[in-house]
């Protein structure tokens, strides 16, 4: 089978969720209908390709604490530094550049909503600018991947 | 004395999480490595992975992939602002469709409109913009404005990592 063909199969049939039962790549195979040297051959390529982000458990962040979408509207010539700096904070786990007037969007993670607030105030502090705070309020989907089909 | 007990499966809670939140080793059973790990057998090791599934601390357990690495280079967050009395089904609506990934309702602020936010994914730029075309049709009249922002660059991405608890 083709590798990148058996790649694509493999996580449109387990990156939402996989056999939870010893040996489960044995398991897997069976259903993908190839031996499991293969699925274990295109993991390892996958992993070295860094198209496999990991394999394994995906917690729960809201669970750890509180968590809220923040955006800062920078201006152009600030923007990498002040990326940098908002980078640089551990509660920090996203941070992306967005074509907008609000161009640097980020997820805020911590213990609670206090200390979101303490570090919305220290952000705004440090940068002279306001954030935009947005937790969530309802939930539809949660990142569970999306569909990548067949076709390379 | 349950004290104890739920004192004693927090503490593998805690391990089973800094052992495997990096992802798990590509060994033919990973799961009797974990089992190793905790110093368990691997039925218990697969009760306990079942446990914090059920109660939403494992939201799932699964392949991940890197989509940006698959070629999956443009990502766009629609942003929608939709009538608050038709979100309920209209959130569920888009959250169901194959191409988005996440699906939130936020609230609105005096500098921000959009309640319904929806990240698309695609190969190329025209990809998210049809996907984007597809949930403006959906949404309907319901809905009196949208953007979508496009990602310029991937600044920090970790997934949540936890410090470790001192034994």
């Amino acid at each position: 089978m083709n590798l990148d063909l058996l790649s694509r199969q493999l996580i449109d049939r387990f990156q939402h969720g996989m056999p939870l039962c010893a040996e489960p790549y044995k398991e897997m195979a069976r259903i993908l209908g190839c031996r499991v040297a293969q699925v274990m051959a295109c993991l390892e390529e996958m992993d070295q390709a860094g198209t496999l982000s990991r394999i394994g458990p995906v917690f729960e962040h809201s669970r750890a604490g509180a968590s809220t979408l923040a955006a800062l509207a920078v201006p152009a010539e600030r923007l990498q530094q002040v990326a940098e700096h908002v980078s640089q904070y551990p509660e920090v786990n996203h941070n992306y550049a967005r074509e907008h007037f609000y161009n640097l969007w980020f997820v805020l993670t911590g213990p609670d909503r206090q200390h979101i607030e303490r570090v919305l105030e220290q952000l705004e502090k440090d940068t002279g600018l306001m954030p935009l705070d947005l937790p969530m309020l309802t939930a539809y989907r949660i990142d569970l991947g999306f569909a990548l089909g067949e076709n390379p | 004395m349950s004290v104890c007990t739920s004192r004693s499966e927090d503490t593998l809670a805690q391990r089973l999480i800094e052992l495997t939140q990096a992802g798990l080793p590509l060994l033919d059973d990973p799961w009797a490595w974990l089992a190793e790990q905790l110093d368990l057998n691997i039925e218990s090791t697969l009760d306990l992975l079942k446990r914090l599934q059920a109660e939403g601390a494992i939201r799932r357990i699964a392949a991940v992939p890197n989509h940006y690495r698959l070629g999956y280079r443009y990502n766009g967050m629609t942003v929608w602002d939709v009538h608050d009395s038709d979100m309920p089904r209209l959130g569920a609506l888009i959250g169901a469709q194959p191409f988005v990934s996440h699906c939130y309702r936020r609230p609105r602020r005096t500098a921000w409109r959009y309640n319904l936010f929806a990240m698309v994914h695609g190969r190329s730029r025209e990809e998210i913009d049809s996907y984007r075309e597809h949930l403006r049709y959906l949404l309907g009249d319901a809905c009196t404005a949208d953007e979508m922002l496009v990602s310029s660059r991937i600044l920090k991405k970790t997934g949540l990592r936890l410090p470790p608890v001192p034994r």
